[in-house]
């Protein structure tokens, strides 16, 4: 194969062989064996079975029953979020000392997966805190750690992750909020768009601008739910994602104390970019937890359903649908568990392993669902089943923590640059 | 009032309630291959009453507990034992058996465990949801000549003593028991815990002693020979009837009930 290639280089002109050389050898990079130790080693599977127990048997007993009622009423269950940030919930892969249980992502990820089949929202909503609370623990300084962690893993206080703005999706590194530093303070002034918990949390981890234009001149700064100048637009109407909110978070003249900047200026979106490395593996999580649930649903209705005198059980589109259903599934949670994996291990190439895994599964999930809600039939398209609900939660993971072109994007530079 | 007290815990590692049973092909036994498994719930009532016991003491500042759980079976009881020390159990015994244990071969065991921990309180839990026993517990008082309090739903610890709230037939009675002594728990007795993720790790590094019950040197040949196992008969459909005199009708000459 390696010898193939050469000999396609060699014949090719200067520059093109230049391209092609590193081109393959980046292709070559996304065939080469990951260390799996973490996944297979003996030790860690029975803890991490132990770990997914736990957090099934919470998602069954405290987010199931609950799920249709949260996504009908808009209900935010920071009773429920904070019974879960006893057991650790609340700052999965923040350090011990302040109150995180210090688990790994791979730990996290399995977590979250069985977590979301309860309520996938809820669960999303718990990722996004928990990579708010590591960035703090990852960059911040100690004051920040001790001040802001223990009531971010305790889940006494709620946690926002602020990058979007209306005029920077995609192109987040064009961001438009700015921070000019006045004596002991930073002002901040501008609006970040789409941001969950927006209103209802404490904590906000908010990217504004301190320096030039592009990603290296922007900062990372903790701004608290009571600041001077902090306010919040109206609460988002929305097609999933129901059991939290989402609103705008308007910044005008807004003082923000130093010693809140995050790491140094400048660093603020590569710590933004690394939290959502996380992010994206957490997304993709809640997608695999929701596809097993939507799977575990089709499974229960194709049994007891009966047409043509028999279950739908019995016909072999029902079968084979199913079989591609979990082939699928396996395949989403095998890549995410892969990059999660290499996140542990600090791998090097981890954004774009990253970016396949979150693209991968959260597209590919989202059709085992609507196979799903295919399956069940009419059943499926009312509010008293389930599947409709994880249809419409999984819908936005395609879109947000970068959305799906982004991905490509993400990949494909990796594969390009030399 | 000073209390220093021993709680010993029998777990039982049992087909995970929500698994539907199936008779194995022989028609011999339950299914146990490849099937979810869990702790008897009765044994997680148990345990979390320890755990509570233990806190309240410590919070009462009137004294200590140590919770010792102990489980006896194969290899993969360990699990169980695992999960009763994420709950907050002390440490754990488990005594190694591949054999089969009938209720009076652990009460034998549980007895050589009680003569060598020397225990204030036993708490089993009134039956395992396996095999449905419900003997256990009072044969291992019966062993041990202890008084017993069984079918728990409510227990106050005194000095040397505790009074307990009993689930009996006509309602609940409540009785007072020296210590040392043997419970059981029933169903409304507490809401197990769940064990917290961090606790999880630390279990791993809670003392777990292996034990044979050829080192205790009991007796577990089996008494009862089980001749067959079978599944309940189905449930035949039920049927719609026209009138009240068909009612009557089909009471008197099918079921044959009138
Ligand atoms: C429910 C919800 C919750 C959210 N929570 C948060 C949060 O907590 N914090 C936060 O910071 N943000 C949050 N977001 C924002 C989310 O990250 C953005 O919506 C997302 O990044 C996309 O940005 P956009 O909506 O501006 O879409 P746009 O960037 O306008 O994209 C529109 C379409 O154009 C495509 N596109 C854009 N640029 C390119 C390109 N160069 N090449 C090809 N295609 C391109 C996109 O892929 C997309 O399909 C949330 C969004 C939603 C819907
Ligand atoms: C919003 C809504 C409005 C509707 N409006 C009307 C209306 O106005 N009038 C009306 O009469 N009906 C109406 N319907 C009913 C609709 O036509 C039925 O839901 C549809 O025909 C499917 O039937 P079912 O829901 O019983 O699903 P089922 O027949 O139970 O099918 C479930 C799944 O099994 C598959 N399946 C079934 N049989 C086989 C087989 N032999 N081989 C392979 N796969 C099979 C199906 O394709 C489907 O994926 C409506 C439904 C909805 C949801």
């Amino acid at each position: 194969m390696s010898a193939l290639l050469n000999i396609a280089a060699r014949r090719a002109p200067a520059g093109l062989r230049r391209a092609a050389t590193s081109a393959t050898s980046q292709i070559r990079h996304y065939s080469s064996p990951i260390d799996l130790r973490a996944v297979v080693n003996r030790r860690f599977l029975d803890e991490q079975k132990e770990l997914q127990s736990l957090a099934r048997a919470f998602a069954d007993n405290e987010f199931a029953p609950k799920m249709q009622e949260w996504d009908e009423n808009q209900h935010f269950p920071a009773d429920v979020l904070r019974k879960g940030a006893e057991l650790g919930f609340g700052g999965l892969y923040t350090r011990e000392d302040v109150g995180g249980a210090g688990l790994t992502r791979l730990d996290t990820s399995i977590i979250f997966e069985a977590l979301s089949t309860g309520c996938t929202s809820t669960t999303a909503y718990i990722s996004i805190h928990n990579m708010c609370a590591w960035m703090i623990d990852s960059f911040g300084s100690e004051e920040q750690r001790q001040k802001y962690l223990p009531r971010l893993t305790s889940m006494e206080q709620f946690a926002s992750y602020c990058l979007t703005e209306p005029g920077a999706g995609s192109d987040a590194g064009g961001l438009s909020t700015t921070a000019v530093k006045k004596g002991s303070h930073y002002v901040l002034n501008g609006s970040k768009a789409f941001i969950s918990g927006g209103g209802s949390s404490d904590v906000y981890v908010i990217m504004a601008r301190t320096g030039g234009p592009g990603p290296k001149g922007i900062s990372c700064f903790i701004v608290e739910k009571g600041f001077k100048g902090l306010s919040f637009g109206k609460k988002e109407n929305k097609l999933g994602w129901n059991s939290q909110p989402t609103r705008a978070v308007i910044m005008e003249d807004c003082e923000v104390p130093a010693e809140n900047l995050v790491g140094v200026e400048g660093q603020g979106f590569s710590i933004a970019m690394k939290g959502l490395n996380g992010g994206r593996i957490n997304i993709g999580s809640c997608s695999l937890g929701a596809a097993q649930a939507s799977i575990e649903a089709a499974v229960e209705h194709v049994k007891v359903r009966k047409q043509f005198n028999q279950p739908l059980a019995h016909f072999q589109n029902t079968q084979f649908k199913l079989a591609d259903m979990a082939t699928s599934l396996l395949s989403s949670r095998l890549m995410i568990r892969q990059a999660a994996a290499m996140l542990d291990q600090g791998h090097p190439d981890v954004a774009s392993y990253c970016a396949m895994a979150k693209l991968h599964s959260t597209d590919e999930c989202f059709k085992i669902i609507d196979d799903s809600l295919q399956l069940h039939g009419g059943y499926g398209y009312l509010k008293d089943y389930k599947v409709n609900v994880f249809l419409r939660d999984a819908r936005v993971h395609r879109i947000l923590e970068g959305t799906n072109e982004v991905m490509r994007m993400v990949t494909s530079r990796a594969m390009l640059t030399e | 009032m000073s209390n220093n007290l021993r709680i010993l815990v029998a777990t039982k590692r049992v087909i995970d309630y929500a698994v539907k049973i199936r008779v194995n092909a022989a028609g011999t036994a339950v299914e146990t291959a490849n099937v979810k498994h869990s702790m008897n719930p009765f044994d997680e009532i148990g345990t979390e009453q320890a755990i509570q016991i233990k806190e309240g003491l410590e919070k009462a500042k009137t004294g200590k507990a140590e919770v010792v759980v102990v489980s006896c079976g194969p290899a993969k009881v360990q699990e169980t034992l695992r999960t009763a020390l994420a709950m907050g159990a002390d440490r754990a015994i488990h005594v190694e058996s591949n054999d089969e244990l009938q209720p009076l071969a652990v009460a034998k065991v549980l007895k050589a465990i009680v003569e060598k921990e020397k225990p204030d309180l036993v708490i089993l839990g009134k039956q395992a949801i396996d095999d449905d026993s419900n003997q256990t517990g009072q044969m291992l008082a019966g062993l041990l000549n202890w008084p017993q309090a069984t079918f728990a739903s409510k227990v106050e610890l005194g000095e040397k003593a505790m009074t307990v709230t009993r689930e009996v037939d006509g309602g609940v009675e409540t009785i007072k028991t020296a210590l040392p002594a043997i419970l059981t728990t029933d169903l409304r007795l507490n809401t197990p815990r769940y064990a917290s993720l961090p606790n999880i790790m630390k279990a791993k590094k809670k003392p777990l002693a292996k034990l044979t019950v050829a080192e205790l040197g009991v007796d577990v040949k089996p008494r009862l020979e089980i001749l067959k196992v079978a599944e309940p008969a189905k449930r035949q459909g039920g049927k719609m009837v026209e009138s009240v005199d068909d009612l009557v009708d089909k009471l008197k000459n099918e079921a044959k009930v009138l």
